[in-house]
């Protein structure tokens, strides 16, 4: 055993030049593509002092901004979550045909630019569309207005909650669920008692990755929300409008509270992975993203 | 097949999926193909194949290959840094390689636009050497490279970690050099991660657009991506051009995916039978 430690080379790489000089390199393109936009945004908003922050933030236009950001996530996330828990409790529990198909629809819009989200939903409810003509005779707003929004945000994070839990809920197998069952336990009570406790880290993973990107959302939001200032533009299309205004320090204001927001979404994801969620919960084969495989019982 | 049902719900669960995925999901894209079929074959090969459509492909293509490229070397060597050694910070540096999936896009595209204009920190040391970055196809490469990073590192780094060391001893024991072992050991047990991380990244080059409308400049036939000028055609209310377009991007998507869903296949297989 002594003989065998003693002898072992170093592992491919581990000479102290190619260490340092990868280790080196690695931060330095790093700091420059990620940390640096991260640093600039804090620096460009405050740029003109903590007055102007601070006043760019309390503008009616940018609270408006904030207001129906945060009122789209309240309806987008939950109803979201609601569908991820089904589509995962309908996956993983029960043995049907076109399993593999409806996985593969529910990963679409994960691989869809969102610009065509927001173009296909103005072929629906515009007055181009599917449903257009008879909801303006019937004086609903669908486009330009609050429901367009929640839509497409609905859309382009549709995957989001259900490609947590479908891993997870595949690997637990069937065994607990039925064994509360067969001792008389309702669904929902089998659903709440038992399961819920084993994928609750998972699924608040999952709703706050949703939850990041519905309110950062900016490609498929904008065909759909008519970009009206101080009525339908979400915090990024506000920004994306102060910005071309040349209001710059107003624009990196708003945006630094969506980076605080995501800084947020980070420390929570690493909370959650040391909880098992994520990445670090899954069978090591599947910690791919898109675990569309290896669902066939 | 002959399990039996014991479990309930299966009604209520999948009833409501079906009716999400179809409401949500379907109706748009199929109402979204219904539009672009509508034209009628020659109208529609007018549009997709006119020159400017044609220029914006070849942008958004060429530019993703290129930020894709850039990502193959730079993610593999930052999942590389990240599993083989420890140094100060690691922890951070690896929490923040998520930083490009948790920022909003239009973020991303004003931060970068700010460090790479000719007057921002990185803009001004880059045309002092007579590079210019933003509003030119090299600031697209730069808003594809940031939005897409974090895949080919996550793909790669669950790989790299649960790679057998015996195999790399074996080869040192026959007396491979680090590069020999490396290139002929390491890097085609690495292969299937790095081909699905590459799909993946270059399938969110194609389709990203709030990022990159900010850095680009937005020129016609030099600068102009496909999300773009779909967004365009909107603006000018041409909504059948735009559906047209916009069905050349979503076949797209859907041939990505389709090689996505091979390539991962292939990877899963091979780990698993590691």
């Amino acid at each position: 055993m002594s003989t065998t430690t003693r002898s072992k080379p170093p592992r491919v790489g581990d000479r102290p030049a190619i260490r340092r000089t990868l280790i080196a390199g690695v931060l330095l393109v790093g700091a420059v593509l990620v940390l640096a936009p991260l640093i600039v945004i804090f620096f460009q908003a405050f740029s003109m002092g903590a007055d102007t922050f601070a006043a760019a933030i309390a503008h009616p236009d940018t609270l408006h901004a904030i207001f129906l950001t945060v009122v789209t996530a309240l309806v987008a996330v939950p109803v979201n979550t609601a569908f991820g828990v089904a589509a995962a409790w309908a996956i993983t529990k029960f043995d049907f045909r076109g399993k593999r198909l409806l996985l593969i629809v529910i990963e679409i819009p994960f691989s869809i630019s969102p610009i065509v989200a927001g173009v296909a939903y103005l072929f629906v409810y515009g007055l181009q569309g599917l449903f257009g003509p008879a909801l303006q005779s019937a004086d609903i707003k669908i486009l330009f207005a609050l429901p367009g929004i929640i839509l497409a945000s609905m859309f382009v994070t549709a995957p989001f909650v259900a490609r947590e839990l479908i891993p997870l809920m595949q690997a637990q197998g069937r065994d607990l669920e039925e064994a509360a069952t067969s001792l008389g336990a309702s669904g929902w009570r089998t659903f709440f008692s038992v399961t819920l406790p084993n994928i609750r880290w998972a699924l608040l993973y999952g709703v706050v990755l949703c939850n990041a990107r519905v309110m950062g959302e900016f490609g498929a939001v904008s065909v759909v929300s008519g970009n009206i200032r101080g009525q339908t533009n979400t915090l990024p299309l506000h920004i994306e409008l102060l910005y071309h205004d040349y209001q710059t320090a107003g624009a990196f204001a708003a945006a630094s509270i969506l980076t605080v927001l995501a800084l947020f979404t980070i420390v929570a994801k690493v909370l959650l992975e040391r909880q098992g969620a994520g990445r670090g919960g899954r069978p090591a084969p599947a910690a791919a993203p898109a675990p569309v495989q290896g669902m066939n019982p | 097949m002959s399990r039996r049902r014991v479990l309930p719900g299966l009604r209520l669960s999948l009833g409501l999926t079906l009716l999400y995925v179809a409401v949500i999901v379907a109706l748009p894209l199929a109402a979204l193909i219904f539009k672009a079929a509508s034209l009628g074959p020659e109208d529609y090969w007018r549009i997709v194949s006119s020159g400017r459509a044609v220029a914006s492909y070849r942008v958004t293509a060429l530019s993703a290959l290129a930020a894709t490229a850039f990502n193959l070397v730079f993610g593999l060597a930052l999942a590389w840094v990240l599993v083989r050694y420890s140094f100060p910070g690691k922890r951070l540096v690896d929490a923040i390689v998520d930083l490009p999936f948790a920022l909003p896009t239009a973020v991303a595209g004003i931060a970068l636009t700010t460090l790479f204009a000719p007057s921002g920190w990185f803009g001004s040391i880059l045309s002092g050497i007579g590079v210019s970055v933003a509003y030119t196809p090299l600031g697209i490469m730069v808003a594809m490279s940031f939005t897409s990073l974090p895949f080919i590192v996550r793909t790669v780094q669950p790989v790299l970690e649960d790679l057998d060391p015996a195999l790399e001893e074996a080869a040192q024991s026959l007396g491979g050099s680090d590069r020999s072992i490396f290139l002929r050991v390491i890097l085609p047990l690495l292969a299937p991660a790095l081909l699905a991380g590459l799909s993946l990244s270059f399938a969110r080059c194609l389709g990203e657009f709030g990022a990159i409308i900010f850095i680009a400049g937005n020129q016609p036939f030099e600068t102009e991506i496909t999300a773009l000028l779909t967004f365009i055609r909107l603006e000018e209310y041409d909504y059948q051009a735009a559906a047209a377009i916009a069905s050349v991007l979503l076949i797209t998507a859907f041939a990505m995916l389709a090689v996505t869903n091979i390539l991962q296949a292939r990877a899963l297989r091979y780990t698993v039978r590691n």
